[in-house]
């Protein structure tokens, strides 16, 4: 096998380590966001509701157990097809907590504002913020606002968090995939990744792309008669469905196989990534799941999402495998198969 | 979609490398030489399809790969300077040069940008009249001719604070470099469909000649390249050697004179260092004297930055295919995606990174890629 070698005599370009300032990619959900809270967050803040990663954590309460999920919105564009930042706020947090299973109970919602911000903007972010929580159920249920100078924040930030009870019957997690699992979608993906980019670059294309910025927590519902035969569901939004997927497969130690012709895309959306270089499988999505089921109960979940608009072209993508464990293997449309592996920072548009 | 789903068919692709694999009757190597061919291998697994018959070296036709160090060390110096906004194709942004690379640049401060194309790059320009904006001027044939327009046109509007760091590579000189090497493997070449599109074939019908190779023309689906590799393993077993065109929907033989021209008018040849390779005579285009008030090495006085492109190098020996990745000591230790020493391991469609991922997934505990 392959001997040590001291990098020292290596004659190529010198390895970039992490360096010492936080960069762009450490927010893209990819390695060296994993790094960023695995070396700099985790040994700080290290407790045993945190530990397990997840969309959202667990804690006990009396009693009962409470889902607490926090999340913080920084979209440019702040309007884009199909939502604006305060609608994505409000469904990003509250599909965290449903993630676990649990039925979001409240909100909270705290606002950076710069100074010279339109208040007819926001307006409307705080309309769609109103509509989106009525639409769960969900009240808001506490508030903050600050205001910085201009050129200190691109416009508005908002940070939202959620709370949920959980559900004893029914209690997915990233680290409980099982070999012979079916993975599932609920929906087409790329589309809040390419929204926002065609937005954000100018980009025409024939048709607008719209996000799917939605609240998962329906859908979530509608699963949940199949109580412990569903594993894991996560919603894969920074990094996409191929993060996503590898990060279930490292919490819990199974290999994953996707079928590359099975997975949803949608045509322009499809047209758009291929134009600009991009794989739809690293693109954000903010309206979609993936689940992972007991194959034998994968048919019924199946036809519990596409009974809900949210999942009318939820698709079997793949299914969970004991071998090559903590990697995720796609089957090409030819048959062959190759690693989709977790990207080191944000996808980069390529040349050729 | 007309012209592209009929590219993809799988069944059409199963029944390509069956007549490939009837038609070998032994195993040939070939190499695609662009990066968007690679690309499609890789991600399609056409290699691992075509096992045991035809080895697929991945040639330097990606210009991410190929760019020499001493321009990304230009870059750097001028990404970090007030004043400049340094627009790039997005894949630039991640190649390490010798101190860091242009996402750090950025992160530290430098006004780093990514543009989808050169004249994005020239409306910046226009748009911000008190920032000198430079564009990195990188890639093929393919990208030279709306490189050179955007500076032909920065020109006739009398932009002033327009100015592009050029690092232009041209395919038939490498493809030659590949063939004169002593220990050269290549017995057939998938040529560049679109270098093709804007140059024709005809330089390359004089390589088939004296070298005595197949060239085919070759698209970039699925399908396109099996058909590219079925014409090149019929020539090899017919003891041929021709330049054939498989992308004919895009090649005519003479190419396209207007951008050919436009190319001329602006870029002249000169010799280039090419990551990992070395020096190409005659390989690279730079600025004509004409055009030389948008030479950003000119403005930013960067054209004496000498950097060693290192000359034991692995990563040439990789892109040449004279080294297969996995047999180069560093390969899966003290190299990997995480952590590269060379170009071919930072991107995905790189011959190292992609030779990593097949290891990991056919043996995953396997000694050396555990990572």
């Amino acid at each position: 096998m392959t001997k040590p070698v001291n990098p020292a005599l290596l004659s190529c370009p010198a390895p970039l380590e992490a360096a010492d300032y936080v960069q762009l990619g450490h927010g893209s959900g990819g390695r060296l966001s994993a790094q960023l809270v695995a070396r700099h967050f985790l040994p700080h803040f290290d407790n045993p509701s945190l530990a397990p990663l997840g969309d959202a954590s667990i804690v006990a309460c009396t009693g009962r157990e409470l889902a607490v999920s926090t999340d913080s919105f920084v979209v440019h564009p702040l309007e884009f097809p199909g939502g604006n930042i305060g609608s994505l706020a409000v469904h990003g947090t509250l599909n965290d907590v449903a993630m676990m299973g649990a039925r979001p109970i409240c909100l909270t919602a705290g606002f950076v504002l710069e100074e010279g911000l339109s208040l007819a903007l926001l307006d409307r972010v705080i309309a769609a913020m109103a509509l989106a929580a009525r639409d769960a159920r969900v009240p808001i249920v506490a508030g903050d606002t600050k205001v910085v100078n201009r050129g200190k924040a691109d416009g508005l930030y908002i940070n939202t968090s959620a709370v949920g009870t959980v559900d004893p019957d029914f209690r997915p997690a990233p680290d409980r995939a099982q070999a012979g699992d079916a993975i599932l979608l609920s929906g087409p993906i790329a589309r809040h990744g390419m929204a926002i980019m065609a937005a954000r670059e100018g980009l025409a294309f024939d048709s607008a792309i719209t996000s799917d910025s939605a609240c998962l927590v329906p859908l979530v519902d509608a699963l949940r008669a199949l109580g412990a035969a569903v594993h894991v569901l996560r919603d894969p939004t920074r990094g996409g469905v191929a993060s996503a997927l590898n990060e279930i497969a490292a919490a819990s130690g199974v290999g994953i196989e996707i079928d590359d012709a099975s997975i949803p895309v949608p045509r322009d959306v499809r047209a758009a990534c291929e134009m600009l270089g991009l794989d739809p499988l690293y693109v954000a999505n903010e309206g979609v799941m993936a689940v992972f089921v007991a194959s034998d109960h994968a048919d019924a979940a199946l036809r519990a999402l596409r009974a809900h608009a949210l999942g009318a072209e939820a698709a079997r993508i793949g299914r969970v495998v004991a071998a090559h464990p903590r990697i995720v293997a796609l089957r090409t449309p030819l048959g062959a198969m190759r690693v989709v592996d977790l990207l080191p920072g944000d996808q980069l548009p390529r040349i050729c | 979609m007309k012209y592209l789903s009929e590219y993809r068919d799988a069944e059409i692709a199963k029944a390509l490398i069956a007549r490939i694999r009837t038609r070998a009757t032994r195993p040939w190597t070939l190499m695609e030489v662009c990066g968007g061919q690679t690309h499609t291998i890789v991600r399609q697994g056409l290699d691992a399809l075509l096992d045991g018959v035809v080895e697929m070296i991945h040639g330097p036709g990606c210009p991410v790969c190929v760019t020499p160090l001493g321009q990304i060390d230009k870059a750097l110096v001028i990404a970090a300077q007030p004043g400049v906004i340094f627009a790039s194709f997005g894949d630039m942004l991640r190649v390490p040069g010798s101190t860091g690379d242009l996402q750090q640049v950025r992160a530290r401060g430098g006004d780093v940008r990514v543009v989808y194309s050169p004249l994005d790059a020239l409306a910046l320009a226009c748009a911000h009249p008190d920032r000198d904006v430079v564009f990195f001027a990188v890639g093929f044939e393919t990208t030279a001719p709306a490189n050179a327009m955007a500076v032909h046109r920065a020109r006739a509007l009398g932009v002033r604070n327009f100015t592009v760091l050029v690092s232009h590579v041209t395919v038939p000189p490498a493809m030659t470099a590949i063939l004169d090497a002593p220990d050269n493997r290549v017995q057939g070449f998938l040529a560049a469909g679109h270098v093709c599109a804007v140059m024709g074939n005809m330089a390359y019908e004089p390589i088939a000649a004296r070298y005595k190779v197949p060239i085919v023309v070759t698209g970039f689906e699925p399908v396109d390249i099996l058909e590219g590799i079925a014409l090149a393993v019929a020539q090899l077993e017919d003891g041929r050697h021709e330049v054939e065109n498989q992308y004919v929907r895009s090649v005519r033989r003479e190419g396209t004179p207007p951008a050919q021209a436009l190319v001329a008018e602006v870029f002249e040849l000169t010799d280039r260092q090419w990551r990992g390779i070395g020096e190409i005579p005659m390989s690279g285009l730079r600025l004509r004297d004409a055009y030389a008030a948008f030479d950003a090495e000119r403005r930013f006085g960067v054209g004496g930055l000498v950097v060693d492109e290192p000359a034991a190098c692995r990563a040439g020996d990789v892109l040449t295919g004279r080294l297969k990745p996995p047999q180069c000591a560093a390969f899966g230790t003290a190299c990997t995606p995480d952590r590269p020493l060379g170009a071919p391991m930072v991107s995905s469609e790189g011959a190292c990174a992609a030779y990593y991922n097949v290891a990991r997934y056919r043996a995953p505990d396997a000694a050396g890629v555990s990572a």
